[in-house]
């Protein structure tokens, strides 16, 4: 699904990303963790095609296509959802009106017919249920007032209406409390399907408990230096990254 | 940031989808203006005497008058001489059914997309629609004239209700006022009358759609509107113009009256041709609104959307004579590519216990500038008054200006004036975020001032409201790409 090549980046002429190699396929879950600055939001918004970030070198494939070439707007599209770390508000602009306007360009780019009204607020309704997300806070303007926990719970409920090919989590479970953790988690999960992938970029093993990844990744100063199974993130809980850093330098 | 930018002037350079020539007939007079030429429009329209008068007086007091150059304006000099007063389209009977009505002008309509008899069908609006200068068309009359309302033309109403057109007209803008308002009372082409008698509340929505089409002719417009003690009316105005390459002069006068306990709405969505986007061609819209809260409990609400013009010069405004009446000022200006706005309003406190709210919403795009000026003044007898006023600008790009002119005079102690302002941008994150939902950034920023705009939107009726938000969205479109 997702084929990563020797992905390199800067940033103000700054190289944050310095070679990154990840191959995802459908069904997997992976995990992103490593210390603070090591690039992981970088390769998010990389992948998103946030413009502030200039790809230097290597190639990145989604679903066959060349990543790189498509706007920003073709990729979210064609199925790749980032949930933000820190969703922007758009004062006066619904939830409703955001969502029907992005799920009808989604449904376009899949060949199917706009949703009709009663459709998409049924939808609307049946989607929030995932991540216990209140009716009322579909009413009101995107992003605007929610707190740090609605946010969080409405990037999951945006995933879900836009039921993505892959969906990067930038650090979904940072600043929730111990409940709003388990319900955008188990949120998480319920979407998760054999034909869809889901990469989760965290510092917290905690949220593995829920979401359990096939893959776990340690990136370290722009690559990833070591990847293994659900039990490094324990071992990285317990122990840290020092034995890993120190074992690459 | 210079993607940005260059994405922003895509939108923002879109051209003006309504340019477009109708190509009826017109019977104009000759290029200019003088005492013969004010004669020769009262004569055309068969007014008596009395009117003639009117106009003489306001032509001679025009003279007398320099052009106001206190705006933030680059205004081009005017030749009046050099402009046609009154163009009526050559068949100007009245039409019984819409199959008598010039095909033309229909098609006309249809491409704006205002399909008259849908209108008349499905929203129950009664549309006094203004070609050029003369009413052509008047809807639903009898079920107003059932309950004792007049809504006519102007020229009707100085034909078939003297007393009342004597009793206001001039009565809250007199032509003494200022430079335009003395222009137009000497040469007013038409425009509609509408008076609400005691105790009736209009159960439509009436409005008039006023349009430009001799090249080359002014359009001066004249509103009076009247509403009786505890009467209602919502009236919208709403007008689109034709491209042209020489410049039009508009300007126009409404006056409204509020009686004690009475309520009057009155919406605008002008889109006039606001000039290529190099800055050339262009409507010069020089208007003076202005309404009156004459009893007690009086409400006048204004609401614009102003999206057209080279140059706006606006100021709707309420005096709030009547003890506890209600003034409010809602306005969405966009101003795109070379466009010029200065518009605000004026609230006027006369009476005890009088309030005021003010929602500005500036956007600019382009190279335009976007001013708003805005006048709180509280007379000493006004005990209690209140004001609240919000003036908010938007900005897209980084070529263009916003600028917030208040001027408060207060002189009552008893009175609580409070002004908020803010400057924004359109943020990158906010069109990350929607990209990365699949939102096109043309969409995301048409969603995003209309989510900007929406307090104001809010105030018109439905389906103005929807007109409105899609003119948001057609304003700006190539600003960003």
């Amino acid at each position: 699904m997702l084929e990563i090549k020797n992905l390199h980046c800067n940033v103000e002429n700054k190289e944050i990303l310095r070679g990154i190699n990840l191959s995802v396929q459908a069904g997997e879950v992976h995990a992103i963790m490593g210390p603070n600055g090591s690039g992981k939001s970088t390769l998010a918004s990389v992948l998103a095609g946030n413009e502030k970030f200039e790809v230097t070198q290597g190639e990145v494939m989604f679903e066959g296509m060349n990543l790189l070439d498509m706007s920003i707007e073709e990729r979210a599209r064609a199925g790749l959802f980032l949930g933000f770390q820190y969703p922007v508000e758009i004062p006066g602009v619904s939830m409703a009106n955001f969502m029907k306007v992005a799920v009808n360009e989604r449904r376009k780019y899949l060949g199917l017919d706009p949703l009709s009204s009663t459709d998409f607020l049924r939808m609307m309704r049946e989607k929030g249920k995932i991540v216990e997300l209140d009716s009322k806070l579909t009413s009101r303007a995107v992003n605007e007032g929610f707190s740090g926990g609605e946010k969080k719970k409405n990037e999951i409920f945006q995933m879900a209406m836009l039921d993505p090919k892959l969906a990067i989590l930038d650090e979904t479970d940072s600043g929730l409390d111990i409940d709003a953790l388990r319900i955008v988690a188990t949120g998480v999960t319920k979407l998760h399907r054999p034909d869809n992938a889901t990469i989760v970029i965290t510092h917290y093993q905690r949220l593995l408990d829920y979401i359990v990844p096939d893959y776990v990744h340690v990136l370290y100063k722009g690559r990833i230096i070591y990847s293994g199974t659900k039990e490094l993130a324990l071992k990285l809980e317990a122990e840290g990254y020092d034995w890993l850093i120190n074992q690459y330098q | 940031m210079e993607d940005q930018n260059q994405i922003l002037n895509n939108i923002t350079e879109q051209e003006y989808k309504y340019g477009f020539v109708t190509d009826i007939e017109t019977d104009t007079i000759p290029r200019g203006l003088n005492e013969e030429i004010v004669r020769l429009i009262s004569a055309k329209k068969e007014e008596p005497e009395w009117m003639t008068e009117y106009r003489l007086k306001a032509y001679a007091h025009w003279k007398t008058l320099p052009m106001p150059s206190w705006a933030h304006l680059d205004i081009p000099e005017i030749d009046y001489q050099d402009i046609i007063y009154y163009a009526a389209p050559r068949t100007t009977p009245k039409y019984n059914s819409l199959d008598e009505v010039d095909p033309e002008l229909l098609a006309t309509f249809e491409k704006l997309g205002i399909p008259l008899e849908e209108r008349m069908a499905l929203a129950g609006v009664a549309v006094d629609a203004v070609m050029d200068s003369v009413s052509v068309k008047t809807t639903f009359k009898d079920t107003l004239s059932e309950l004792g309302i007049v809504f006519c033309s102007m020229s009707e109403a100085v034909r078939d209700y003297p007393d009342l057109v004597r009793k206001y007209l001039g009565s809250v803008v007199p032509y003494t006022d200022n430079f335009f308002a003395a222009l137009n009372a000497a040469v007013f082409s038409d425009g509609s009358f509408c008076y609400i008698p005691k105790g009736v509340r209009c159960p439509m929505e009436l409005s008039t759609y006023f349009r430009i089409n001799a090249a080359g002719t002014g359009q001066f417009e004249r509103t009076l509107i009247v509403a009786d003690e505890g009467a209602y009316v919502s009236y919208l105005e709403g007008c689109t113009a034709p491209r042209r390459d020489e410049n039009q002069l508009h300007a126009a006068v409404v006056e409204i009256v509020v009686m004690k306990d009475a309520e009057v709405k009155y919406s605008t969505v002008q889109n006039w041709y606001p000039g290529d986007k190099d800055g050339k061609g262009g409507i010069y819209n020089f208007v003076t609104k202005r309404g009156i809260c004459r009893g007690e409990n009086a409400r006048l609400s204004w609401t614009q959307v102003e999206t057209g013009s080279a140059i706006t010069w606006k100021y709707p405004s309420c005096i709030l004579a009547g003890d506890n009446s209600v003034g409010e000022f809602y306005s969405v200006a966009l101003t795109n590519n070379f466009q010029q706005a200065d518009t605000g309003t004026k609230m006027i406190h006369l009476g005890k216990n009088t309030r005021s709210r003010i929602v500005s919403k500036g956007i600019s795009a382009g190279r335009s500038q976007n001013s708003y000026r805005g006048l709180v003044k509280v007379g000493r007898k006004a005990e209690g008054a209140r004001n609240y006023s919000q003036c908010d600008s938007l900005l897209i790009g980084d070529r263009c200006g916003a600028h917030t002119f208040p001027y408060l005079e207060v002189e009552n102690k008893s009175a609580v004036v409070e002004h908020e302002a803010t400057t924004s941008k359109i943020s990158e994150d906010q069109l990350f975020y929607c990209n990365q939902r699949g939102l096109s950034t043309e969409d995301a920023v048409a969603l995003i001032v209309g989510g900007y705009a929406r307090e104001v939107l809010n105030k018109l009726p439905m389906e103005f409201a929807i007109e409105a938000q899609k003119l948001l969205s057609v304003s700006l479109e190539g600003t960003v790409g």
